[in-house]
């Protein structure tokens, strides 16, 4: 019960902070097992995508971050493990017996969505960068999960790569149309149409 | 409960008749079809009138809770105005810093210094001290790109958001509870004696002038400043029915099409009448009606000149509103473009009057 109005308290603080306006193109909030993915900036992608979502829907959305930034520290510790309930990845320490994807498969089970970033890492500036392989393996695996591609705008000027305080500017969070892993789709052409969807929804 | 004095009460009325009468004008138009006003315009019109029933509900909380309550209210509208601004200015990484000491830095303390009533300090300390510190910090970042035009972007939203904008709680305390000659001989020697003081955060300065000076009359000041917002929000409002006329003369195409001279004309003589009609309510009953007047028309005026300017600033950025949080009214900074320009010269008028 305390958890449920500390995360709610957070998801509050959040879009206050990020100042987050939130468009949903073609789509609609849905409680089905979904990933969302989006392009990434800054630490607070995660939290910023996860407070954006109605309360319902929160509450089995998990997103995907990176064990070494947010293990440090009590205060980190908490958000991730106590409220928004993340899958920390090891990205030091990806190795084919404890691949990444086999650890989010197992953790989200027929249950939990996914909030995670493609691009493996922070991008510099606006764009959107080239999308890792991670995507396409999780949908091999799990071909009936819904990708719904998420555009984060403006994160990146209000805490940028190497800054520790954040400008209280405004930000835009846009969910676009679900999309999956086509039958016998390549690798290469799949992550390219994924990295478009999130691409064209910041000109919308 | 300072306020519940006959003449405010009466300012409270004649606002309820207002905006009563603005509902069901619209109300009766909206059920008649062929009239032959655009039902677009009336449904902007609509939804103006209802975000004013907000914005005066909330103001009129903000007074009974007293003079602190009402300046962390400005407060927060500046700070929201800001975050609009510079979302829409483009800055560069190197900015970050020096944004944040003038998000959490410049703006509650200007705020800080209106609220403890010292003049002296909130009318230099953005124009001095901010704006030689924002180029100064943006240089030590190392990115020389565009140095100039990132300053300038950063000390206008700063002046125009939060300096300009402090000056409409700082309102509030001008009326003064008696009048004392000394006055002059007080404010004619501070600046130079408060940038002397600076150096050493001399707190004497301050507090000798707070004590020296007589106690502001809050009652006067409440109603100066209901008095000035009643007035900037008829001033826009009259000055976009003015402008449905249909012989339409554009002021300036290429930056507003929305703004004709008839609209202009006929916004500024009627705000100018009705501030006559009001003058009971302000502080300038000494120069009876008149005086009145000659304020709604600066009033008015100057609530023209921002609307353009920020008409300007989101032509160039190529978007039609700054924000999206009070419903048919675009962003904070949209609705307070007029007050912006208006506060800083009605309250200096204001204050030459009186003083």
């Amino acid at each position: 019960m305390d958890t449920n109005l500390a995360r709610n308290g957070l998801a509050l603080m959040a879009r206050f902070l990020s100042g987050a306006s939130v468009r949903w193109i073609d789509s609609q909030p849905d409680t089905c097992q979904r990933v969302y993915f989006a392009n990434h900036t800054s630490h607070l992608d995660p939290i910023v995508i996860w407070s954006s979502l109605p309360q319902e829907v929160r509450m089995i959305t998990r997103p995907v971050a990176a064990k070494d930034y947010w293990i440090k520290g009590p205060v980190r510790r908490y958000l991730a493990n106590r409220l928004f309930n993340a899958i920390l990845i090891d990205r030091e320490e990806i190795k084919v017996h404890q691949s990444p994807i086999d650890l989010m498969i197992r953790e989200i089970g027929q249950k939990y969505s996914l909030i995670l970033f493609p691009e493996g890492g922070r991008q510099q500036g606006g764009g959107v960068g080239e999308f890792k392989s991670g995507l396409y393996y999780l949908c091999k695996k799990r071909p009936d999960l819904e990708l719904i591609p998420v555009h984060i705008d403006n994160m990146n000027r209000i805490l940028p790569r190497g800054e520790v305080l954040p400008v209280p500017m405004l930000s835009c969070i846009t969910f676009g149309p679900p999309l999956w892993l086509e039958a016998g789709e390549a690798k290469t052409a799949f992550l390219e149409r994924a990295r478009d969807a999130v691409r064209r929804l910041k000109e919308i | 409960m300072y306020i519940f004095d006959v003449r405010t009460l009466c300012l409270i009325g004649a606002v309820l008749v207002l905006l009563g009468s603005a509902e069901t004008i619209i109300y009766v138009l909206r059920r008649r079809p062929e009239s032959g006003i655009d039902a677009a315009i009336l449904e902007t019109f609509r939804l103006r009138v209802h975000a004013w029933w907000i914005l005066f509900a909330i103001l009129a909380a903000a007074f009974l809770l007293g003079h602190w309550t009402t300046v962390v209210f400005f407060g927060l509208i500046s700070f929201w105005a800001l975050r609009e601004f510079i979302t829409l200015t483009p800055t560069r990484p190197g900015d970050h810093r020096t944004l944040f000491w003038v998000f959490f830095l410049c703006t509650p303390l200007q705020f800080l210094l209106v609220g403890l009533g010292l003049y002296s300090w909130y009318s230099i300390a953005i124009p001095v001290y901010a704006f030689l510190f924002i180029p100064a910090r943006i240089a030590l970042a190392g990115d020389c790109k565009r140095f100039l035009e990132r300053t300038a972007k950063i000390q206008t939203g700063l002046l125009i958001c939060v300096y300009c904008l402090s000056y409409a709680p700082a309102l509030m305390s001008l009326p003064k509870a008696q009048p004392a000659p000394s006055e002059a001989s007080v404010s004619a020697g501070k600046p130079a004696a408060a940038s002397a003081a600076l150096a050493h955060a001399d707190p004497q300065a301050p507090k000798g002038e707070a004590t020296a000076e007589r106690p502001p009359d809050f009652t006067a000041g409440t109603r100066l400043l209901f008095f000035f917002i009643l007035m900037v929000q008829l001033s826009d409002a009259l000055q976009y029915a003015w402008s449905q006329v249909p012989s339409k003369h554009v002021i300036v195409p290429s930056i507003n099409a929305a703004r004709t001279w008839e609209g202009l004309l006929g916004g500024v003589t009627s705000v100018t009448l009705i501030g006559a009609l009001l003058w009971w309510a302000t502080p300038f009953q000494g120069a009876d009606w008149w005086m009145a007047a000659a304020m709604s028309a600066v009033i008015a005026l100057m609530g023209f000149a921002g609307g353009i300017t920020m008409s300007a600033i989101k032509r160039d950025r190529g978007v039609k509103d700054f924000g999206t949080l009070v419903e048919g009214h675009g962003g904070v900074l949209d609705r307070m473009d007029s007050i912006c320009f208006a506060a800083p010269v009605f309250f200096h008028f204001t204050r030459w009057w009186l003083g």
